[in-house]
């Protein structure tokens, strides 16, 4: 009698443990699924194409004690004329819930196609700026930013 | 909940044609992500503000869409070229809809 308790915890402890894996092949699924997000974010922002590095200007820290506020500061190399400006800037968080962060958009009037914000990251992830000229072309930046404290829970 | 009050400082208010003034605003606000939950489990909802612009006399200069990973009291810099002397309109769109604005007037000479 004893040995067949036995076995049934042994059994049911098995199947917890199976529960387990699973469990925390859940909790990797979605890293890898913000991931794929976000280069979906980016195709249907330029229509399917694939943004060329260079011409944008992502500054970001290295590390960011602070995943709450993170300055981000990006910059587009373009004359700003009324022929050739850049339209919009889309900047995307690789590893946040949401891969989403915001989309900046220009125009001649700007004058300079900069602009400054602070952002959220919920941990150690990759920031990626895509900016849409006015001719159709993208170009992009990517930077790592280490997070120390994460941004998103509560 | 009361408006909040926007803060806007323009590096100056006064430029020659062709020069770009340089515009910092912030304004306050929870921004809450729609991520967190209560004590209870329950989600929090989303409150954030969901677009900004800045328009020169109607036409667009700046404007940004606005997903909740942008930071409680959401703060943008970014530039303005005015053709002429005339009004810089700032709005700032809330998820409930309510809207806050403000002006600033530039002098071009």
């Amino acid at each position: 009698m004893n040995l067949v308790l036995n076995r049934r915890q042994a059994l049911l402890a098995g199947v917890g443990a199976v529960a387990a894996a699973s469990g925390m092949a859940g909790a990797s699924a979605p890293a890898l699924a913000a991931a794929e997000d976000a280069a979906a974010t980016i195709l249907e922002f330029t229509g399917g194409a694939e943004p060329t590095m260079g011409r944008v200007t992502l500054d970001v820290p290295e590390i960011a004690e602070n995943g709450n506020t993170v300055p981000m500061d990006v910059w587009v190399d373009s004359p700003m004329t009324a022929d050739d400006y850049v339209a919009e800037v889309l900047v995307v968080a690789d590893g946040n819930p949401r891969p989403g962060v915001a989309t900046f958009h220009f125009s001649p009037l700007s004058g300079r196609a900069q602009a400054n914000t602070r952002i959220r990251l919920a941990g150690t992830q990759n920031v990626i700026a895509v900016a849409k000229m006015s001719d159709g072309s993208v170009f992009m930046d990517k930077k790592e930013v280490k997070v120390t404290i994460g941004g998103c829970g509560g | 909940m009361a408006t909040p009050r926007p803060r806007i400082r323009l590096d100056r208010n006064e430029i020659s044609a062709g020069e770009t003034i340089e515009v910092k605003t912030l304004v306050s606000h929870i921004m809450e992500s729609g991520q967190r939950r209560d004590g209870d489990g329950n989600v929090i909802p989303r409150k954030i503000i969901n677009t900004f612009k800045c328009e020169f006399e109607g036409e667009p200069v700046f404007s940004c869409d606005i997903e909740p990973a942008v930071s409680a009291n959401p703060y943008f810099q970014f530039n303005v070229a005015p053709p002429r002397s005339g009004t810089l309109t700032f709005t700032w769109i809330d998820d409930d809809g309510t809207e806050i604005t403000a002006t600033e007037d530039v002098v071009v000479n």
